[in-house]
């Protein structure tokens, strides 16, 4: 901000014309620093006054700032209402912006108008220590190591390090082996479907019919249990690997789902898919009834439901796992048994 | 500045009583002594670190006041509030309650909260720029490397402290990030399923894991963050800021304003003025409205949901990568490319040649002074071109990860646009670097142009002898300086394969590889200026200057034939 452009032209340019013969420099000269330029407020008392008004302008309205502030504390309670959070909230921010912004470009007028914009010139040092520091440290780490006595006692310095190496195991191992619960990562293979489960709506937990669902319908389902049941942590973590994605297509639209030789997991065009994305996690949530592909709203997989919930485009591999279903005698839809393979996002020893 | 060492006078002010305690117990005055009158360079683009540190204060300031009512509690609550409407009754843990609680029912709960949200998006932002500023003008050689490690460190520790913020509230949309997480994690080979279990207490989402964020997110990386704020601005100061070149400006000095009154005035005047910007923001501006999300489910999810815009290049970076082919089964085990390489792999080598750049670069220059003079990003086009490849790859990310809003908001194809973005993110870096370098080396061009032969004028005039110029007025010799005072690098030059006696080198094979990089550097390149070549062209050029220099009209013709061309 204070490079000040030096108004006057060089004169080495007519000198450089005007005898081409003389040897020169490889480099230019530095010219040194541009020579102060003053501003208005500099040759200007009445400039100088007035910015010093506009300064004090500026600090006043931070004070008017500072109270509004108060009396939008005091006076607008919020009520509980959208409007009235709005309210509060816009005049209290609002107030103390004013307060603030007013001090903060207070100063910067300030600065730039009436303080001096001389340019100083300090000297650097080279960063390294001299030759001496350094020696005479290194001469104190020397002695500090003879006075030890380690270097004669080898037992003891052997000690030490073996000591001080194996102390920290104390204090990592139950700061990492605790932390991580039982660790049975075993639990990512199975999810609480068992054979007879009904299905449930999610999230009101009714039972579902084969009968109530016309083609083209899709359903977010949960696995039935009792109410009480689901106002637990164990089981937003179950729901977490549970929940299904279930769609009803025209028998005839299906053109395959997983079911292996001789099963049959789909019935009679319903069939139900882990809803959770076999990329990174994402519930997989949108279902597009034209193509029969449901999309994670999180990276755009698309699976085809119509064809055992192929990949058909976006950064999953794997097709999400088909839930067996069937139906029980009294039309209710029922699992078969729980998934066949993992749910959720690939991991290490997924098919050890 | 009159009063002498030798005759300690007894002090009468209470500010200097006050000041003669504090010096008899600390020594304090040889520490005032130097920094009191420290000059500082002045420059806009200095000022951006400020408000990475400034925002990071009302972080603090406003993060205190949530703590005050936010309770990092995964229990279920049932909502007894009576608003929002939409919540009533709703089973929710006690950490999001507690934060629809504070936005609704304590006076300026909702302020702090967003300014808060706000705060932490301007930190991230003024950093990464702060940073680019660094990286561009090469304020990180020499003696300044460390001190951009401790800034990248900064910038991994910001990133957690959002991500870690971001996710406290238990909400739909923080729920399904932390997911991603989870999925993310368990893609690490060999580890990754005991990684989740380490970071959820057990299965996710667990019963531990907002208690585990909070820790992390209101002492452990705050307490980093300021630890490496202090060692940031102890070396910034040890070391002096660099300054941009310019007349008087060398590798020895530092020209600039005194901390006392002008830099520091300055100084407090930003830190209200991005005090006051965030208030404002944070009154009038809207932000994570987690009421309207709801509390976690683990089978809901918005659509068009994004995550906070630092975060937003891994979210492309996961989008963008092709799932098929990419899961590979070694000897039954499961490596997830697909997950592994845009979320694990993309960061780190962004962050690697981050790390590694400056030492890469002094390798290549084979440069081992000190440098306090700043570059013109111009003079070192590969450099700059680099930066700008790394960004224009990091935004290509960004944009891919709003892929489902550009689709929406432009009613294009989905796949469309993730294909076209693939494919940009390979050939968009390639084009911006060739485009950049080209443009720097132009503009280098520009200013031996300028310097041999100055500014056009756009004054033409003819001479007796029928011919026409354009009047060129010469550059100043402060201009001069700054056009001309750069260093070319040149490609390093290596000993030869053999020596005299035709014995092979050892160690020439590494020479050869780093002077191939070197070269990659430094093939192409404008030397500056030199007097000898502005006196020649001024013996050639000799009109130019006898016109601009008397300004006269004596070699004009008569108005009747030799007026201006347009």
């Amino acid at each position: 901000m204070s490079e000040n452009v030096n108004p006057t032209p060089s004169r080495d340019v007519t000198a450089a014309g005007t005898h081409g013969t003389v040897t020169h420099p490889d480099r230019f000269t530095d010219p040194g620093v541009p020579e102060h330029n003053p501003r208005l407020t500099d040759r200007d008392p009445k400039a100088a006054k007035r910015a010093e008004r506009t300064v004090v302008l500026l600090f006043g309205v931070s004070i008017l700032g500072s109270i509004a502030t108060l009396v939008a504390y005091f006076l607008v309670r919020p009520d509980g209402t959208t409007e009235g959070v709005r309210l509060s909230n816009v005049l209290l921010g609002t107030a103390m912006a004013i307060s603030l912004l007013a001090i903060g470009i207070a100063a910067v007028h300030w600065a730039k108008t009436l303080m001096s914009d001389r340019d100083y010139i300090e000297e650097r040092h080279e960063s390294r220590s001299s030759d001496e520091v350094r020696a005479v440290a290194a001469a104190g780490f020397k002695d500090g190591y003879e006075d030890s006595g380690l270097a004669r006692r080898g037992v003891l310095k052997g000690a030490v390090f073996s000591a001080l190496g194996l102390v920290a195991l104390p204090i990592a191992v139950p700061l990492v082996s605790s932390v991580g619960g039982d660790w049975n990562v075993g639990k990512f293979r199975h999810t609480m479907w068992r054979s007879g489960m009904r299905l449930a709506y999610d999230p009101t937990g009714r039972p579902i019919k084969a009968a109530d669902l016309t083609v083209g319908s899709v359903a977010h389902v949960i696995p039935d249990v009792p109410a009480e049941e689901r106002e637990t942590h164990e089981w937003i973590t179950e729901k977490s690997k549970a929940v299904v994605l279930l769609v009803r297509l025209n028998p005839e639209d299906l053109k395959a789902d997983q079911s292996p030789e001789g099963e049959t997991w789909s019935y009679d065009g319903i069939v139900a898919y882990s809803k959770i994305c076999t990329h990174v996690g994402c519930p997989v949530a949108l279902y597009e009834q034209q193509t029969h592909h449901l999309l994670c709203p999180c990276h755009q997989s698309t699976f085809d439901m119509a064809d055992g919930a192929k990949v058909v485009f976006g950064p999953a591999n794997r097709p999400l796992p088909q839930l067996p279903i069937t139906v029980d005698d009294e039309g209710y839809l029922v699992a078969q048994s729980d998934f066949k393979e993992p749910v959720g996002p690939s991991y290490w020893e997924r098919l050890k | 500045m009159s009063t002498t060492i030798n005759s300690p006078a007894e002090p009468t002010t209470p500010a200097g009583k006050a000041a003669d305690f504090l010096d008899q117990r600390t020594k304090i005055g040889v520490l005032t002594k130097q920094l009191v009158r420290k000059v500082f360079p002045d420059h806009w683009s200095f000022m951006l670190g400020e408000i990475a540190l400034f925002s990071f204060v009302v972080l603090l300031l406003t993060g205190f006041f949530l703590t005050m009512f936010f309770e990092p509690s995964m229990e279920l609550t049932e909502y007894h509030g009576e608003h929002p409407a939409q919540l009533h009754g709703q089973l929710m843990s006690v950490a999001f309650a507690s934060t629809v609680e504070m936005s609704w029912e304590v006076r300026g709960g909702l302020l702090m909260r967003q300014m808060h949200h706000w705060a932490a998006l301007v930190f991230l932002a003024s950093m990464v720029v702060h940073m680019m500023r660094v990286f561009f003008t090469g304020a990180f050689r020499k003696p300044r490397e460390l001190n951009w490690l401790v800034g990248t460190s900064l910038l991994i520790l910001g990133l957690g402290a959002g991500f870690t913020g971001y996710s406290l509230p238990d909400d739909v949309l923080s729920g399904n990030g932390l997911r991603i997480t989870d999925g993310v994690v368990k893609s690490i080979p060999v580890i990754g399923s005991y990684m989740s279990y380490f970071i959820f207490g057990g299965e996710f989402p667990g019963e531990h894991i907002i208690p585990r964020l909070f820790t992390l997110h209101i002492l452990l990386i705050p307490a980093l963050i300021l630890a490496l704020i202090g060692v940031h601005l102890f070396l910034m100061v040890l070391n002096k800021h660099t300054q941009y070149p310019g007349g008087g400006r060398t590798d020895k000095n530092v020209v600039g304003v005194p901390a006392v009154p002008v830099f520091a005035t300055k100084m407090v005047g930003n830190f209200f003025i991005i005090f006051g910007v965030l208030a404002l923001m944070g009154g009038t501006m809207a932000i994570n409205n987690v009421w309207n999300y709801g509390p976690y489910d683990p089978s809901l999810v918005s659509a068009g949901a994004q995550p906070d815009w630092y975060m937003l290049f891994l979210e492309g970076s996961l989008r963008l990568m092709p799932g098929q082919g990419t899961e590979w089964v070694i000897a039954g085990y499961t490596l997830s490319l697909n997950v592994l390489i845009p979320a694990v792999v993309i960061p780190g080598m962004l962050f690697t040649f981050l790390f590694v750049y400056p030492f890469l670069e002094a390798k290549v220059t084979g440069d081992h002074r000190e440098h306090h003079v700043l570059d013109r990003p111009r003079n070192r086009p590969v450099r700059t071109a680099l930066g700008v490849a790394f960004l224009t790859a990091f935004i290509i990310l960004a944009v891919a990860g709003s892929n489902d809003l550009l689709a929406t908001h432009f009613v294009m194809s989905l796949n469309a646009i993730t294909w076209a973005l693939r494919i940009l993110f390979f050939v968009g870096p390639v084009l911006a670097f060739w485009i950049t370098k080209r443009i720097c080396l132009g503009l280098q061009r520009k200013d031996r142009e300028l310097v041999l032969h100055g500014h056009e004028t756009g004054r033409i005039v003819r001479f007796a002898n029928g011919e026409y110029i354009e009047v060129h007025r010469p550059v100043d010799e402060q201009e001069r300086w700054l056009r001309v005072n750069y260093e070319a690098y040149r490609p390093l030059e290596i000993a030869p394969a053999t020596d005299a006696r035709g014995v092979r080198r050892k160690g020439y094979r590494s020479d050869r590889r780093w002077q191939r990089i070197s070269r990659f550097f430094y093939e192409d390149r404008v030397e500056p200026v030199t007097p000898a070549e502005l006196a020649a062209a001024h013996a050639h050029g000799e009109h130019d200057e006898i016109e601009a220099q008397r300004g006269t009209p004596e070699l004009v013709s008569g108005s009747a034939s030799g007026e201006r061309e347009h």
